[in-house]
């Protein structure tokens, strides 16, 4: 650690470096917690002892680090199994164009380790789903800072299965809380979920309305829109034609494969008489671009940082529990308590009533658990326990299972020998831990 | 060389210019922020303007780094301490982003009312300001700007412009081309919304007396009229034809009159439009061209927006309705450019210096006029001599906010006191340990003498006095980094022209996550 003229001292810290920090953990306030106790204590406990997860290190992630270590916050992880990208230079603050190509998180450890002496930020280049409870269960408070809703719901998932329940109440001392961070152009969200206690993610998916996709009839013979062109040429003429090499899918961050689609999409726009197709279009389209700037995130990240602040250190009152902020027309927050559902499929610890006629076929099922606003499943494995023993009914995600089972989906409830009453476990991206099922036959 | 630069910011840029455009990019890019003081806020502020590719910036500051200010600011580090602040806030924003320009000027910090005379000079010289604050938990922003056009505010759910109530010649003409009694399954299945709106209007023309439907019981009449027009299968029963179905969900929107807001209406009768001179800026020829074109061309209507949203329909049903509207804005735009051009005539052809930014002057004419005149925004800020002077207060929004005593008005107050108590102290409330005690009931001084003053008859909770003791005018970094957001934000609505920014104070509370905004 270089030394300049006695400003820094060992282990990091200097005169004066925590001084606005200290105003508000060492002198006793109208609007503290109840528990808040003045004193050098809380200050130590931050610098020394909380351990804070970041997860993801793109544009909310750049800035919670950043605002973590500039809180007191030493000991941090941060989780992101990325690389940069050049688009990603305009509001990912820690990287660089030279940086490009390498992963985020281990750049975004290294500026702020080097920024913030004394801090310590350790990169994992992994996807979040590489680890288990033994990971996350170690930590005091983790932020997420994510751009997928899967994403979060799997880690929603995660933290509730740490959970322990006594005769019906949770364990305190096993909840995690989980701050999360939202930003889509100019307008955001952060909440504050304690897993087991207040509303969490799947509580309130209808906040996250599932993408809209073009009907196929519609790009396949009806297009009326540049969108609907440029759907065209990906979903059904890049397939068809393999246009580089049997087997090569569309990469998005391929230039080349964009600019393939873009004058597919131009040929079949001109053939509908349809303007409007651009190579921006086309790559927002393709890759599903969501408009991001650094305001937002910085915004955002903010909000989320000083929520972990409050839940360190009791210093105030926590967000309760849900944020929303959008600066498009003059500033505008709302901030709400969002309430928990008494059968969430999540934390609820409630079987799920699945309700169908014992006609009904498992394709139903199925259409069900990805249709339902409420459940909104990406690939869900349906097994239960028949005669005994453990039967995988429908299961898409590996190939030789996938095809031994879709027999199954025409078949009715019934015919597959399921009664009433009967439980299924749902395993699905969305969620590290099976969600279970009771069948209520209906007729 | 050139054009990989250019390519290679068009890529890093991608993301926001996807919300500004490249227009919006190239404003951003010819613009010059100066900000005084590399504090936290200040710095965050700047971050959030480098990143996004400002052309230049200056930083103004007199401080020597402490070691304290490098604790919460991510732009200052252990090596600068002792330096000008300016100068080393500068390098590590500067190396944010090649593309932007930092210096900086050390200037010595003036005594105390540095803010409202640096406010009265802005003023008069007509230069956006914009005062940021973080104090302990609470942010707080003033915009002081004369006069803000908005051209394009970009609003949220904006009606759609389909002139179903007064049809133009060229839409009735299309219109009438339909025979929908006569059109094959197929055909009838995929014809445009509009056009069914359009039809069955006539029809409720013909039996009520040319009245649009008005009333919630007129419009459900109507529904049914659409209902019955559904096409039957040999069994009588309706057919799926979801563009009846459409139809059908945009009746309570699509027979709205057309007319001019009153926010539009505002501007035309502003003075600045009535009197057009060599020196009118930009935004007030347009919108006085809009004007003649309502007045003189539009039977009171604005030029046609042109756009249509999409609607279950086949391509080329599709394609031709929007072309109608698409080359009626062309025709209006065309029709308003020319208005420019007379109105420019009329002053001797000098161009305001707006226009040598506008390249092409009749995209110009129709991002005003077609896509955007029903969305015009011009936004006026106070002086801040006028907030603060004992005639002009804004007494009314004070006291009615602080009906409730916990409004963020409150805040506002506390730091209008904690000013006031440095004033007298040179010194703010309970920086160190010893002070704060003692500083609380210098403070509650303060609070009572600024409230006597301007006559304000509210209370402030002790609660809050205490609080702004306890704070010791702290900065902490998270709330720096939320106002620096939305600081920087502000600057981009005004330095591109696009979408509304606040009038005039805003207020955040990051103890409670609210915010609020004043006009004071």
């Amino acid at each position: 650690m270089a030394v300049d003229e006695g400003h820094v001292a060992c282990g990091g810290d200097w005169d004066g470096r925590w001084n606005h920090l200290k105003k508000f953990l060492e002198r006793s306030g109208p609007f503290t917690l109840p528990d808040f106790e003045p004193g050098t204590e809380t200050l130590q406990f931050l610098l020394e002892t909380c351990k804070i997860l970041v997860i993801g290190a793109g544009g909310l992630g750049c800035e919670l680090l950043k605002n973590l270590a500039l809180s007191g916050f030493r000991n941090i992880h941060v989780v992101d199994m990325d690389t940069i990208d050049i688009s990603n230079l305009n509001r990912q603050f820690l990287f660089r164009s030279k940086d490009v190509g390498r992963p985020k998180a281990e750049v975004a450890a290294e500026f702020v380790n080097s920024r913030v002496p004394g801090c310590n930020v350790t990169p994992h280049c992994q996807k979040i789903q590489d680890f288990d409870e033994s990971f996350y269960r170690k930590f005091h408070i983790i932020v997420c800072g994510l751009d997928s809703v899967i994403a979060r719901r799997w880690m929603n998932g995660m933290l509730i299965s740490l959970l322990n329940y006594e005769n019906g109440v949770v364990d305190q001392s096993t909840i995690i809380p989980l701050i999360d961070g939202g930003t889509e152009g100019f307008k955001g969200n952060a909440r504050v979920i304690l897993p087991g206690m207040t509303a969490c993610i799947d509580c309130t998916l209808e906040l996250y309305p599932p993408q809209i996709n073009f009907p196929m009839c519609t790009i396949a013979s009806m297009p009326r829109l540049p969108e609907h062109c440029i759907e065209f040429a990906r979903i059904l003429q890049w397939p068809k034609e393999e246009p580089f090499g049997d087997g090569v899918s569309l990469d998005g961050d391929n230039p080349e494969h964009i600019q393939w689609v873009f004058m597919k999409a131009q040929e079949r726009a001109s053939e509908f008489n349809i303007t409007g197709v651009t190579y921006r279009l086309t790559q927002g389209v393709v890759k599903r671009v969501i408009p991001a700037v650094a305001s937002t995130n910085a915004v955002i990240a903010a909000a989320c940082a000083t929520e972990a602040f409050k839940i360190a250190t009791s210093a105030y009152v926590t967000l309760n529990n849900y944020l929303v902020f959008s600066d498009v027309d003059g500033l505008y927050t709302y901030t709400f308590e969002a309430e928990r559902k008494e059968n969430c499929s999540a934390c609820s610890q409630v079987p799920q009533d699945l309700q169908f006629s014992s006609s009904a076929k498992l394709q139903d099922v199925l259409q069900y658990l990805t249709e339902s606003t409420s459940l909104q499943m990406k690939s869900p494995a349906i097994t239960t326990t028949l005669q005994g023993k453990n039967k995988t009914l429908y299961l898409q995600t590996v190939a030789s299972i996938e095809e031994r089972t879709r027999p199954n989906l025409c078949k009715t409830l019934k015919e597959l020998g399921l009664a009433d009453g009967q439980e299924l476990a749902v395993a699905d991206v969305t969620t590290p831990q099976t969600v279970l099922f009771k069948l209520n036959f209906t007729s | 060389g050139m054009a990989a630069n250019k390519a290679a910011k068009e890529q890093k840029y991608d993301r926001q210019l996807r919300l500004w455009g490249d227009h919006g990019q190239e404003a951003l890019e010819n613009a010059h922020v100066c900000l005084v003081n590399a504090t936290a806020t200040g710095t965050e502020i700047l971050k959030n303007l480098v990143l996004p590719g400002i052309g230049a910036f200056t930083i103004v500051d007199g401080h020597k780094v402490s070691g304290e200010d490098v604790g919460n600011n991510f732009f200052l580090s252990t090596n600068s301490i002792g330096k000008n602040r300016a100068q080393a806030a500068t390098e590590l924003l500067q190396e944010l982003n090649s593309d932007v320009s930092g210096n900086f000027v050390e200037e010595v910090r003036a005594a105390g009312s540095t803010c409202l005379r640096l406010g009265a000079v802005l003023w008069n010289a007509e230069v956006p300001f914009l005062v940021c604050r973080t104090y302990g938990l609470v942010g707080c922003m003033r915009l002081v700007v004369r006069e803000h056009t908005v051209v394009e505010s970009h609003p949220d759910n904006a009606l759609e412009d389909l002139r179903l109530d007064q049809p133009f010649t060229e839409l009735k003409n299309h219109i009438d081309s339909y025979d929908l009694d006569s059109m094959e399954k197929k055909d009838h299945s995929h014809t445009p919304w509009i056009i069914i709106v359009a039809k069955f209007l006539e029809k409720w023309y013909s039996e009520h007396n040319f009245q649009m439907p008005k009333n919630y019981k007129e419009k459900e009449a109507f529904r049914e009229l659409l209902r019955q027009g559904i096409l039957k299968n040999e069994n009588g029963a309706p057919e799926d034809e979801e563009n009846f179905d459409e139809a059908i969900k945009n009746v309570n929107t699509a027979l709205n009159a057309t007319k001019i807001s009153s926010t539009v209406e505002d501007i035309f009768s502003c003075d600045l439009c009535d009197n057009i001179t060599a020196q009118t800026p930009a935004f007030w020829v347009m919108a006085r061209a809009v004007r003649d074109f309502v007045r003189d061309d539009g039977n009171g209507i604005l030029p046609v927006r042109g756009t249509i949203p999409d609607m279950i329909a086949d391509s080329e049903k599709f394609i031709k309705l929007q072309n109608v509207y698409r080359e009626k804005a062309l025709q209006d735009a065309s029709v308003v450019s020319k208005h420019v051009e007379s109105l420019l005539q009329s002053v001797g052809k000098v161009c305001p210096p707006g226009y040598l930014l506008i390249m092409k002057f009749f995209k110009c004419v129709f991002i005003i006029s077609g896509k955007n005149a029903a969305f015009l925004r011009v936004v006026r800020c106070r002086s801040l001599e006028e907030e603060y002077s004992i005639e002009s207060v804004n007494k009314d929004e004070i006291t009615s906010c602080m009906d409730n005593p916990d409004s963020e008005m409150v805040l506002y107050l506390m730091l209008r006191s904690i000013d006031r108590f440095y004033q007298q102290h040179s010194h703010y409330p309970g920086v160190y340990d010893y002070q704060v005690e003692e500083d609380i009931s210098r403070l509650k001084v303060c609070v009572n003498s600024l409230l006597q003053e301007y006559g304000l008859s509210v209370s402030v909770k002790d609660d809050y006095i205490h609080e702004f003791c306890r704070c010791g005018s702290a900065e902490p970094h998270t709330v720096a980094a939320f106002l620096g957001g939305c600081a920087a934000q502000e600057a981009i609505k005004i330095i591109t022209q696009q979408f509304v920014p606040f009038n005039n104070t805003f207020i955040y509370n990051a103890m409670t996550q609210t915010s609020a905004t004043f006009q004071l």
